[in-house]
């Protein structure tokens, strides 16, 4: 069996994030990282991998990037991947959620795995709908935000919270997954891990290399346009209280709350 | 002339309340536009001619019904996508929720269309949609425009208010046959619905004491509870918590969970994700106890405490059961 698990590299969780007004895109100049949720996915694939119960020839991460991203993919070989493949090209610059599926459904179809896993979602983008819409171009049944995933050969049994409770769905592969956060702890890479990383395999590909009609993707090539960004309507910002003396905190709190009634 | 379809969810004979508020947006919008407000109600025998009419009630006037299995996304992405084709809709509506997320994303890429997602509000600008979506933890609002029709819109939770229309107003009702795609029944619901936990009522508290991961285990909610029964109120839970087994899915505010709006929401340990945010933002008087300066919680929270929950939990227990008298 072979697993492709999605990679993205995001900005730092400690990075103010915020808009380029000139390019109308996430302004992604500060310091990034591999998006903290496909950490999840990355150790999904180790522990079915390392779970015995189906043979796992290789774990692939993917990702779709500018140059700067190999370092996601160097992360996320450290974490466990056999090997990874990079989409990159500059005609793939400002794709929508359409458009990036698209490219790299591409990607998926070369390679052909029987279970690609996704993070639940992109730290910086938030479109949670990645998994879906790759899962629809590779014609392949999908789940998002599975928190329970067990492997049976050529199928999957899988547990996740929907707007009723907890539903248990079994799912015949090949299968697109995206694993939510309660899925498991991520292990952290040893030291001989982060070296070895940059020695295993990484393949760059173009659109070319990928099949992908140019006209399908990037700014020109998605459907969605950003026509305006603007504030939030202005809030009254809260009151905030640093907790040093925690009696006199616990006091604060207390007045504050008898100003407006909500110890009677 | 075709207009906007929007998805019904429906769960035990009822309909969810973010569909029938997405209905209500879908007729605002049609009406606008000058178009047709259609739903689309997927299921088997459990959707009654009946249950479907009564969309009426919320400005459909026609409603899809058809044979297929509820609760996972590709059998209706199979309907809408044919409706779609065959019928020219030109925006597909959700109301907030996980299977909103999954058809809609479904749809984007069998019909190569725009989606925007967790949309607050939807407006008509020369003859089209447009959609605001709040981004980066909701410190910028974007216009989405959509370049081609069909345009896919997924609303945010509570973000479209449920209006009646008119009092028994009733849909036209159409039966459709769909052909469902060879991979949408690869995936097959094995149980639905399932409460983990023992069943609490959080919607009727005045006072919710909300616990989140920064209670660090399961016996932190301890703390959650004796100052929620010192205030005389109840215990709520974020998703993170009850997807690791330490409380009462029952108790969960949220996207997938409870909507709440007490006379007091108090958070401890709670980062403010907007999942949680949807639940609870209505709440008419908000703290939040947290110990990283930076949670997004004090973006819209009232009173914020930036400080360890071990330290400040247990000692407001103790002045609140003081203050009562207790
Ligand atoms: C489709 C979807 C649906 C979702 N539905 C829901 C939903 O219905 N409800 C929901 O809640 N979430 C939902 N989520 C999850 C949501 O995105 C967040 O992951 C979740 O709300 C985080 O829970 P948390 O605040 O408990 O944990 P965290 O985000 O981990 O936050 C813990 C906080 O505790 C603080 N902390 C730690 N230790 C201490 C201490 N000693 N003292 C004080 N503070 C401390 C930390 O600083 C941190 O801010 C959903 C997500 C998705 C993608
Ligand atoms: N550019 C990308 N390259 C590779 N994987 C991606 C990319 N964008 C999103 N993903 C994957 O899709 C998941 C959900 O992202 P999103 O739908 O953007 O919230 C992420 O956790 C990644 O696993």
């Amino acid at each position: 069996m072979k697993i492709c698990v999605l990679v993205k590299e995001v900005p730092d969780a400690a990075v103010e994030k915020r808009m380029d007004p000139n390019t109308k895109r996430i302004d992604r100049s500060g310091e990034k990282n591999l998006n903290p949720f496909d950490t999840h996915a990355i150790e999904a694939a180790m522990q079915v991998k390392e779970g015995g119960i189906v043979d796992v020839d290789e774990v692939v991460a993917v990702t779709m990037g500018p140059e700067t991203a190999v370092r996601a993919l160097h992360k996320a070989v450290s974490l466990g991947a056999d090997r990874s493949v990079h989409l990159t090209d500059p005609s793939l610059a400002g794709s929508d959620c359409c458009a990036t599926g698209y490219a790299l459904a591409r990607v998926l179809e070369q390679e052909a795995p029987d279970l690609v896993l996704l993070g639940q979602q992109s730290d910086d983008g938030e479109c949670y709908t990645m998994g879906a819409i790759i899962a629809d171009h590779l014609r392949m049944p999908s789940l998002t935000q599975v928190i329970k995933m067990d492997v049976q050969e050529g199928s999957l049994r899988c547990e996740r919270q929907a707007e009723y409770g907890y539903d248990t769905v079994e799912i015949d592969l090949p299968a697109v997954i995206s694993v939510g956060d309660a899925i498991n702890e991520p292990r952290y890479p040893s030291l001989k891990a982060i070296m070895g990383a940059k020695k295993k395999p990484l393949e760059s590909k173009s659109t070319a290399d990928a099949a992908i009609e140019t006209d399908r993707v990037g700014e020109p090539g998605s459907q969605t346009a950003v026509l305006a960004i603007n504030p939030p309507p202005a809030k009254q910002a809260g009151e905030i209280i640093e907790d040093e003396d925690t009696d006199e905190t616990i006091q604060k709190i207390m007045s504050w709350m008898d100003e407006r009634k909500l110890l009677a | 002339m075709s207009g906007i379809l929007t998805y019904a969810l429906h769960y035990q004979g009822a309909f969810n309340k973010n569909s029938l508020g997405a209905v209500s947006e879908g007729a605002r919008l049609a009406q606008q536009l000058g178009v047709e407000s259609a739903a689309v109600v997927v299921g088997g025998d459990d959707v009654t001619e009946e249950m479907c009419a009564s969309l009426g009630q919320y400005g459909a006037q026609k409603v899809f019904r058809a044979n297929a299995p509820e609760g996972l996304g590709a059998p209706v992405v199979d309907v809408m996508a044919t409706l779609i084709q065959e019928r020219g809709y030109r925006y597909a509506l959700f109301g907030g929720g996980l299977l909103g997320f999954e058809i809609g994303a479904g749809l984007t890429a069998r019909l190569r269309a725009g989606v925007t997602m967790e949309v607050t509000r939807v407006k008509v600008q020369d003859g089209k949609l447009v959609a605001e979506r709040p981004i980066l933890q909701d410190s910028a609002i974007v216009d989405s425009g959509y370049v081609n029709e069909p345009g896919i819109i997924i609303g945010r939770l509570n973000a479209f208010e449920i209006s009646p229309a008119a009092d028994g107003a009733s849909a036209e009702v159409e039966t459709l046959d769909v052909q469902l795609s060879e991979w949408s029944t690869k995936a097959r619901m094995v149980q639905r619905g399932e409460q983990r936990g023992e069943q609490v009522n959080i919607e009727d508290a005045d006072v919710l004491v909300a616990g989140g991961r920064g209670l660090g285990k399961a016996e932190g909610f301890e703390m959650a509870e004796e100052l929620a029964e010192a205030l005389g109120g109840a215990v709520a839970a974020t998703r993170a918590v009850v997807d690791a087994g330490w409380y009462s899915y029952s108790a969960q505010i949220g996207q997938t969970g409870k909507t709440v709006a007490p006379k007091l929401y108090l958070a401890a340990g709670i980062s403010g994700a907007i999942q949680h945010k949807v639940g609870m933002q209505a709440s008419e008087n908000i703290v939040a106890i947290n110990k990283d300066p930076n949670a997004p919680i004090f973006e819209f929270s009232d009173l914020g405490v930036v400080g360890d929950l071990n330290k400040i939990l247990p000692k407001l227990t103790a002045a609140v059961k003081a203050a009562k008298g207790g």
